[in-house]
């Protein structure tokens, strides 16, 4: 399982006076067991990307290949897709409708088609790979559950229909710090048993950093770079310049570099700082203030 | 599929037609809408028809997305079209079994679904060359009158403010918890009627919730900027008549002229 994504465009309302161009020239490649960030100011495309990947939106050029299967050819069968490809949208609490959480985390394998027996097992799997209980949630109304509890039955609902790719539009939106958390630990759970790929769209830069393979980085439709999070998150201008930041921890250290300290470059998660700075302070190292 | 809906949205431009009073704009509607009821030849319709050609053509709102609005009255108007022209008795053109066409009902057909379309495209007018703001602010002018007599004109206003500032947002919202749900497999175009209107649920209930939370916070939001209705509040943009809306009156005395004289005429 693979995806390619070659020469990507899509207009928004053709012909009107408000037409915008979304996406152009949109060109890379996911490898299979990738989790794949996604990151861009708001408005840069993202979500539009995201949506063509599992056929919602039709691009205007260019094509998608996922698993060798062009998804963007004429006649290719929808349901087909969505089942290969589960997509979670910005907050994907919104779309909750069923009287109870059992029932609508089963929603979407019912629309498969799965027999009943399957669709129980899958719902108690989906649910207890986002870290809820199973007997204690499943008649339980998804109205009365808190803001995190409701997000981890939303992105249940769309892992029980086991699809190959995982697509999550910043899934951490509007979460309390520990919510926050819960849900980046679950989404590199499920990316850690199932080994798919996953793409996640996210503001957050640490949480990127910390959680990609590899890192896309868009701006006014357009790929600016990809890469691994170092490489990407070594070319400190070249974000700036399209509004994004380093992770905080990477602000540190390289403040730190500046003012001396000889560690290393693009230093991306806190332990590796604590790390290279205690090393370099063990080593009688001394900043020059 | 949602982005069809015309009737209420406003199209961006800067055309004398945009930039007339609202107030001028919605009695101008008034008059072409009672104009299109009180005509009985085709030649009342053909001068509206003109009248309306020339308010598109200085809007620059092109057609295509006016005639787009026709689209969800498609039904309507081919129901109206075969009720009239089975139903009406007369001069028999064409009978099999208990259908017949008449003459006289065929007419009366294409009568009244050239009155529809016109009411249609004419009334869009109003809404696609107005802001909303604009248009329920000329609503409120021309109700305030009558508040002496117990009519709340400002509240009545400000709910359609509300009501039409929804449109677009509920419909963005339709869209993105339809496409959440065909994400999850659903389906909303194949089955019968009870499958179709089923299938309508899981949008339907995630769209009242939005709404009432969407509703909730703006009344939150409201009541945090002090609103408590219409007393006393001044506006930012004071109405007055400017010169190009006397040049729209006068052109409307002619076009009201000319309907009266043709009525007489004809």
């Amino acid at each position: 399982m693979s995806i390619q994504v070659k020469n990507l465009k899509h207009i928004y309302e053709k012909g009107m006076p408000t037409e915008s161009v979304a996406l152009e020239g949109v060109s890379f490649e996911v490898e299979d067991g990738e989790l794949l960030g996604i990151i861009g100011h708001t408005g840069s495309g993202k979500s539009t990307l995201l949506q063509h990947l599992n056929g919602l939106l039709k691009p205007d050029e260019g094509t998608i290949v996922i698993g060798g299967v062009d998804i963007t050819a004429p006649g290719v069968s929808m349901v087909e897709i969505r089942k290969r490809i589960g997509l979670v949208f910005q907050y994907p609490e919104y779309q909750l409708f069923e009287e109870t959480v059992a029932k609508d985390v089963a929603f979407g394998p019912r629309n498969l088609g799965l027999a009943d027996s399957e669709i129980e097992e899958r719902v108690r799997e989906a649910l207890e790979l986002v870290g809820l209980d199973y007997e204690d949630m499943k008649d339980r109304s998804p109205f009365e559950l808190s803001g995190g509890q409701k997000r981890r039955v939303a992105i249940a609902g769309v892992i029980a229909m086991r699809p190959e790719v995982l697509i999550l539009d910043e899934p951490t939106a509007g979460l309390d710090p520990k919510a926050h958390k819960d849900v980046l630990k679950m989404i590199e759970d499920v990316h850690g048993k199932t080994g798919n790929i996953t793409v996640l769209v996210s503001h957050n830069m640490a949480d990127i950093a910390n959680l990609s393979d590899k890192v896309l980085v868009i701006d006014s439709g357009r790929v600016v770079t990809m890469g691994t999070p170092e490489e990407v998150f070594s070319k400190r201008d070249e974000l700036s310049s399209v509004g994004l930041d380093l992770p905080p921890i990477t602000c540190l250290t390289e403040a730190l570099r500046e003012r001396g300290f000889k560690i290393r470059e693009t230093i991306l998660s806190v332990e590796d700082a604590a790390d290279e700075i205690a090393e370099y302070l063990k080593a009688g190292g001394k900043a020059e203030c | 599929m949602l982005r069809d809906i015309t009737l209420g949205q406003y199209f961006p431009g800067s055309s004398p037609v945009h930039k007339l009073d609202p107030r001028l704009k919605i009695i101008a509607t008034l008059l072409f809408i009672i104009e299109l009821f009180i005509v009985d030849n085709f030649i009342g319709f053909l001068i509206a028809a003109i009248a309306l050609g020339a308010v598109i053509a200085l809007s620059k709102v092109p057609l295509s997305y006016i005639l787009r609005g026709l689209k969800p009255i498609l039904l309507i108007l081919a129901f109206t079209f075969a009720l009239n022209m089975f139903m009406v008795d007369g001069r028999i053109l064409w009978q099999w079994k208990f259908l017949k066409i008449t003459q006289e009902g065929l007419e009366l057909a294409v009568f009244m679904a050239i009155r529809l379309i016109l009411l249609i495209m004419g009334s869009s007018m109003l809404t696609l060359c107005t802001r909303p703001i604009a248009l329920t602010d000329g609503i409120e002018r021309l109700l305030s009158p009558f508040k002496r007599f117990g009519l709340p004109a400002h509240d009545i206003a400000m709910m359609m403010t509300i009501a039409l500032r929804f449109i677009p947002t509920l419909l963005e919202e339709a869209d993105k918890i339809m496409k959440a749900q065909q994400a999850r497999g659903a389906d909303f175009e194949t089955g019968n009627l009870m499958q179709r209107a089923k299938s309508l649920i899981p949008i339907l209930v995630p769209l009242f919730v939005s709404a009432f939370r969407i509703a909730q916070d703006l009344a939150m939001a409201m009541e945090a900027r002090c609103y408590r209705g219409g007393e006393n509040r001044t506006r930012m943009n004071e109405m007055k008549f400017k010169k190009s809306d006397y040049v729209a009156v006068t052109l409307l005395a002619v076009f009201g002229a000319v309907i009266i004289i043709q009525s007489k005429v004809f």
